[in-house]
């Protein structure tokens, strides 16, 4: 049983009808009446003397929304060195500027991000490849830095790259400025190699030459990995657990297959692939679990998240693990033409021919039009789990998010039907076996506790 | 700042200490608080001076003490005569002088260990309380004493408790002497031993945190996650959830809380669940200390129902602490011997007894960790684990 604030209980099958039908007695089953009543399951009276405790647990719980948008990603150029498998956004050739964002484009959505409410907002690079684009980026971290400062603001830089065009003056600006490099590492060279296309076919020999001078240069802890699945990577789950390991990363991201690379409304498929995605997923875990029980630390990322959500009383900001959720709320998103999206996948949809997630453009609208506009309120009515059917009266509701962009994407409307979901079948499965896991064997509950609590 | 410190480093360890002695008054007619000294030469109008028989004791003095049997009719101001023994008062100790010739020290000065009795009156009635609760209206007498008391205080005082009874039943005296601590000894760390349940009313908790001073750190005791449970060990109804709220409420306002756990036969059945409890609904405690039984009190009458042996408990107790522990929450063990605990557990054991309550057994004398133990209350030695055992070379 889990209650609105994520608490959980295991407890014996019948519980809940027992409640229900007030079959519980505080002599009888007096351990069992206890931990229901301490964990704010039941109350013997009709508003807990506590529900302010309660009340503030919940407010804790969503204060991730107390800022608003935080992430504000700039698709810098769709310019890119790699035909990446998975990806319908670049365009390969190098050269043609005009898949460059304009320094007018720039500037608006520069001026857009400082008007966001948060004290501490994160600029995002994304391309294509943006380092292709570095002269601009340099002019948008300079202005940026400057004008937080203006307004008292916190600013946090993240380059998205696949290293390829790194060099030495792009790493000295990193440091200087403090930039975070998130970049591509798909598992061993040969999937990364299969999956992340490039001319020469030596994708994987130069992100890992980039990371490692990243890591010397910047420092271990500025430089981050993310994987994406490919059909490919699936046969390969321990292999790219420990290509992980081997390179110095103590985490990983397990992350699904993304359905906007491979647009298919195919439900059938969905399903088929959100299984084999289970399958890569538990397989990939235990090798995960082996490292850790051998005394090692090594932490897959998206398990982690879930784990704050069960085992902590603290929020935990995912964009794609929120209600409601993280479009609009904590991201958003300029591309390259000025146009700007509710997400990341929302562009990639645009890039599809499906601008739904479309919120407006720099040049044409203000900021109120764009984060409280038409748009904006048509996603807000199905951005909330505590509203949608399937998800309102789930008991994993505490630990999910929602996700109109994806329903969207997969089933034709932003509502969507949870029992053919990929999305609600993968996310349903990963939190019964973290808990299943926790369960049978308290070994692994305390590291889950130690991955939380860090 | 130096000297601070020397100060906090003094004290050393004394068994048994003596705080009261009774000898017989003259010329006293309400209760005198002042600062011992025994050097004729630095006398002020605060002090009270300690001369042998047949000196002349002065007339700047605010009270004498004098150990010899004889009236002194050359004296007019107060004293109190026919002491047995003063030797256990030090020079700038304070004490209290009152007309029945009884001689209370209120303030050691080579202590760290000085505390603020506001009332023996409590709301609760702990099975387990070391110093069961009175019912005497005492408030307003002794909120007089300390009222002359903490301004005679050493500036440099490094803390000083507030204890009970429970201290908040003083009311609007108690938020007084609060704000004389800390116009006083605005340097001296406060900590104040409260049930808490005052602040399950927010005007409190607001009153508190009027006073704007960050070294009040509150020790709150909490002995289930289960209201039933709780009430029942304090003997209270609703203690539970005006606890928790006061503690709510205090956090709200941005207030220092010491959550404090006594071990005993009825707060181990849910000890880990207490952890969890605590972890979820109030994360913002600043210190967590697992206590140990003390031996005396209401521990005695309602022994059959609250003593449990720590080697009994000691998988619970290890559970609920390293749970904490991960979620990395500082934490103390007190009261209990190094030789009881796991090694796991023994970075959080700490020396925490008075030193007037504090000593060993015999065969501690032995123990090759005794320096880093905090050894046993020595109001009773007697009834203690069977398992305490000198730790020596051959020790697992």
């Amino acid at each position: 049983m889990v209650n609105e604030v994520g608490d959980y209980l295991i407890v014996p099958t019948e519980t809940a009808k027992r409640i229900i039908t007030k079959a519980l007695s505080p002599e009888n089953d007096k351990e069992l009446y206890a931990d229901l009543i301490s964990n704010f399951f039941i109350s013997d009276k009709p508003i807990p003397n506590l529900i302010d405790v309660l009340a503030t647990r919940y407010r804790t719980k969503k204060s991730f929304l107390d800022h608003f948008t935080a992430l504000h990603i700039f698709v810098i150029t769709l310019r890119c060195d790699h035909s990446c498998q998975y990806c319908q956004v670049s365009r390969v050739n190098k050269d043609q500027i005009r898949f460059d964002m304009s320094k007018e484009h720039l500037d608006l959505g520069i001026q857009m991000m400082m008007r966001s409410p948060n004290p501490h907002v994160t600029m995002e690079f994304q391309g294509g490849e943006c380092l292709l684009a570095f002269p601009m980026m340099k002019y948008a971290v300079e202005k940026s830095e400057v004008l937080a400062q203006n307004l008292n603001k916190k600013i946090t830089f993240v380059f998205c790259t696949n290293l390829s065009p790194l060099n030495e003056e792009i790493l000295s600006f990193c440091k200087e400025h403090d930039v975070l490099i998130s970049t591509s590492l798909d598992g061993p060279e040969h999937v990364h190699n299969f999956n992340r296309r490039k001319d020469g076919n030596n994708s994987y020999e130069v992100t890992i030459k980039g990371i490692n001078r990243c890591r010397e240069i910047l420092g271990s802890d500025k430089v981050s990995a993310l994987m994406t699945t490919s059909p490919y990577s699936l046969k390969y789950p321990v292999e790219i657990i420990e290509e992980y390991y081997n390179q110095g990363f103590r985490n990983i991201f397990l992350r699904a297959i993304s359905p906007y690379g491979y647009a298919s409304k195919n439900q059938l498929k969905d399903r088929f692939e959100v299984e084999e995605f289970l399958k890569f997923y538990k397989t990939a875990f235990e090798r995960i679990l082996k490292y850790n029980l051998d005394g090692e630390y090594f932490v897959e990322d998206y398990a982690k998240i879930i784990l704050k959500k069960i085992l902590t009383p603290f929020p935990v900001n995912f964009v794609d693990l929120n209600s409601p959720a993280g479009v609009i709320n904590n991201v958003v998103v300029f591309n390259y033409d000025g146009k700007v999206y509710a997400s990341d996948e929302s562009r990639m949809l645009a890039e599809m021919g499906d601008t739904t997630f479309q919120l407006g453009d720099l040049n044409k609208n203000s900021y109120e039009e764009i984060f409280y506009g038409d748009k904006a309120i048509e996603i807000a009515q199905n951005w909330s789990l505590e509203s949608l059917a399937g998800c309102s009266e789930c008991a994993f509701q505490a630990y999910c998010g929602a996700d109109p962009v994806r329903y969207h994407a997969t089933q034709g409307d932003m509502y969507g039907y949870r029992p053919s979901s990929a999305h609600c079948i993968k996310n349903m499965e990963i939190i019964r076996y973290l808990f299943e896991l926790m369960d049978n064997d308290s070994e692994i509950e305390e590291m889950f506790r130690r991955w939380a609590a860090n | 700042m130096i000297a601070k410190l020397k100060r906090c480093s003094e004290g050393g360890r004394l068994i048994n200490m003596k705080l009261h002695t009774k000898g017989i008054a003259a010329n006293i007619a309400e209760t005198i608080v002042g600062r011992v000294t025994r050097d004729s030469e630095n006398c002020e109008n605060s002090s009270v001076f300690i001369i042998g028989n047949n000196e002349y004791g002065g007339q700047n003095n605010k009270a004498h003490l004098i150990q010899g049997n004889n009236v002194r009719r050359d004296i007019t101001s107060p004293y109190v005569y026919a002491v047995p023994d003063l030797s256990h008062l030090q020079g700038g100790d304070i004490i209290s002088i009152d007309r029945k010739g009884n001689i209370n020290t209120l303030y050691r000065v080579n202590s760290n260990f000085n505390t603020l009795l506001l009332t023996e009156r409590c709301n609760n009635n702990c099975l387990m309380c070391s110093q069961p609760p009175k019912t005497r209206n005492d408030i307003e007498s002794i909120f007089r004493i300390h009222k002359e008391l903490i301004p005679l205080i050493p500036k440099d005082c490094c803390e000083l408790g507030i204890t009970g009874g429970e201290p908040t039943l003083s009311g609007k005296l108690f938020f007084e002497l609060l704000r004389l601590i800390k116009f006083e000894l605005p340097e001296t760390e406060i900590h104040i031993l409260t049930n808490g349940r005052a602040f399950a009313w927010k005007e409190n908790a607001e009153r508190l945190a009027e006073l704007k001073h960050n070294r009040i750190m509150l020790g709150i005791p909490l002995y289930s996650d289960y209201y039933a449970d709780h009430d029942y060990i304090v003997q209270a109804k609703n203690a539970f959830d005006q606890t928790v709220l006061g503690m709510h409420n205090l956090a709200n306002n941005n207030q220092r809380i010491e959550l404090r756990v006594v071990l005993n036969k009825l707060t181990i059945p849910r000890l880990l669940k207490l952890s969890k409890f605590i972890y979820k609904n109030l994360p913002f405690v600043e210190h967590i200390a697992f206590m140990g039984l003390e031996n005396v009190g209401m521990t005695l009458r309602n022994w059959k129902e609250v003593w449990i042996d720590p080697a009994d408990y000691l998988k619970e107790l290890e559970e609920a602490v390293i749970f904490l522990d991960v979620f990395g929450f500082n934490i103390s063990i007190y009261n209990l011997q190094l030789c009881l605990l796991p090694t796991s557990l023994w970075k959080f054991a700490t020396k925490s007894i008075s030193d007037w309550k504090n000593s060993y057994l015999p065969e501690c004398e032995r123990c090759l960790v005794k320096e880093h133990c905090g050894g046993f209350f020595s109001s009773n030695l007697s009834n203690q684990s069977k398992f305490i055992r000198p730790i020596d070379f051959n020790s697992e």
